[in-house]
């Protein structure tokens, strides 16, 4: 599947400063991987130990993916990821 | 207790005192660290506290601002909205109620928009404008809402205010009323923070909960500040305290913590017990499954001012909790009416739905045994009733009469006769 994923302004230099990227995988972990195999940096700054670093939140078409699967979470062709930090509000 | 830097929680890194919220490296959330005083002159500082003005700015020395604002450090309750030196009351028929030995309300709701945030906006405020900014706003859930319209207005500055579209009608009211952008997301609270964080990294604002939050948070000190100067600079032995993104209750815990660190005050730390409603307990939950970590959420229920599925310092509240001897708890729609109507009942103090879950659980930690006989409870009741009206409605009745001596007897003193 062909997916959008959109970064968020911290993350955009370890990404030769671009918003958006376009990647492949049928789960949102898959996504995720691709996206690091085009930037590496990436990976340390959003993973730990295999999972989603606590202060970070990944959206699959606005739903929190921790609210669905996780990184097993299934995408579909066109969908779309969106990078945020966790630590804001309240 | 000059700012130093903002350091971030998890990593460590270190950034200026900037318009930051999330350490690059990890993602991690960036709190101010400060330059540790060397202090001497304990009665001093004492005393210059007590000579400072009647709000939060008596405290600007350990708040993260490069000069307090105003026209004078001593005149500063002159800028914006004076926030703080709120009530300590001292609730005997709440305590006697619950069988508890001694009970103290610090009564929040008496900020001038009537909610602790207002402590927390001023100090966002006044470092977006030494940073700068012309734009102040915020993702909120009603109370906040109304601090940072009323604080933009007190102030100069535009604001952005951004609420979940099915809000409370009074806290939109509440709201509009300063001439704010009032934007209605549809969506809950977490979708509201979701596009605010986006947003933050597009415009040149500073949303005093998102890129000012390490300045924004620190304000929730001053509760703790205050609480300790109103008991005669000692600590209380437990405070009850509500839990929406988990930052108040972490906050209260440091600075009582920074207090006797200083010297100021005497006493052991508070333990911190935390007020969750079933509706939306992502950190009772945790803490009941002893996680370090909150599951997200989708909230429920009437306590819409405590309804963050997503609460950013989670972890730090349950470390608070655990580390303190205190404990997180949840109670139910039904409970949280109660808790208004036992608070409101006796101590004349009328409390939105966050008190009443506060408030609840008080009684529910009462009722289970939890706190000792000899114990100075803090109660920190954060908002106004008049915000939730709808909690109370058609929990009481009245007579109706015509203006009649005998339809008052007959019908008031003797019951109603229809």
């Amino acid at each position: 599947m062909a997916v959008t994923v959109k970064l968020p302004t911290q993350l955009r230099a370890a990404a030769g400063g671009q918003a958006t990227a376009q990647v492949q995988g049928a789960t949102v972990g898959e996504a995720l991987e691709s996206l690091f195999s085009e930037h590496g940096e990436l990976r340390d700054r959003l993973m730990q130990d295999g999972d989603l670093r606590r202060f970070v939140n990944v959206y699959l078409d606005d739903e929190d993916v921790r609210t669905l699967d996780g990184l097993a979470t299934p995408v579909r062709e066109g969908g779309q990821l969106t990078i945020l930090p966790a630590v804001a509000g309240g | 207790m000059a700012a130093r830097s903002l350091r971030c929680r998890e990593c460590e890194a270190e950034y200026e005192l900037e318009a930051k919220y999330v350490c690059e490296r990890c993602f991690g959330p960036l709190e101010v660290s400060y330059e540790r005083p060397e202090i001497l002159d304990v009665d001093g500082l004492r005393r210059r506290i007590q000579a400072g003005p009647q709000n939060i700015w008596r405290y600007a020395d350990f708040l993260p601002l490069a000069a307090p604002p105003g026209p004078s450090a001593r005149l500063a309750s002159r800028a914006g909205l004076p926030a703080g030196c709120t009530p300590l009351v001292r609730a005997d028929r709440l305590a006697e109620r619950l069988g508890l030995r001694e009970v103290w309300v610090k009564n929040d709701s008496a900020n001038p928009t009537h909610s602790f945030k207002d402590r927390v906006v001023t100090v966002a405020a006044a470092r977006a404008r030494e940073l700068g900014f012309e734009t102040l706003a915020c993702a909120s859930t009603g109370n906040l809402a109304n601090a940072t319209a009323a604080t933009g207005a007190a102030l100069g500055l535009e604001t952005y205010v951004f609420i979940p579209s099915d809000l409370e009608e009074q806290k939109i009211l509440a709201t509009g009323v300063y001439g704010t952008n009032l934007v209605k997301v549809r969506g809950n609270y977490d979708d509201v923070n979701r596009l605010c964080t986006e947003l933050s990294g597009e415009r040149d604002w500073a949303f005093v909960n998102v890129n000012m939050r390490p300045y924004y948070a620190e304000g929730s000190k001053t509760v703790a500040y205050e609480v300790a100067e109103q008991l005669g600079w000692r600590t209380p032995d437990r405070v009850v305290a509500p839990i929406a993104s988990g930052s108040l209750f972490t906050k209260i815990a440091k600075g009582f913590q920074e207090f006797s660190d200083l010297g100021l005050i005497e006493g052991d730390q508070p333990r911190m017990n935390g007020a969750q409603a079933t509706g939306c307990s992502p950190v009772a939950t945790a803490y009941a499954e002893g996680q370090d970590y909150c599951r997200p959420v989708r909230p429920t229920g009437i306590a819409k001012s405590l309804a963050i599925g997503s609460p950013a310092d989670g972890p730090y509240a349950l470390d608070a909790a655990r580390k303190s001897g205190g404990g997180i708890d949840a109670v139910d729609d039904d409970e949280i009416r109660a808790g208004i109507r036992l608070l409101a009942e006796t101590t004349g103090i009328f409390t939105e739905t966050a008190g009443g879950v506060t408030t609840a659980t008080l009684a529910k930690l009462a009722a289970r045994g939890d706190i000792a006989p000899d114990e100075r409870v803090v109660l920190v009741i954060t908002g106004d009733g008049l915000k939730t009206l709808d909690a109370v409605r058609d929990t009481f009745t009245a007579h109706e009469i015509d203006a009649s001596f005998d339809q008052f007897v007959e019908q008031v003193e003797g019951g109603v006769r229809v």
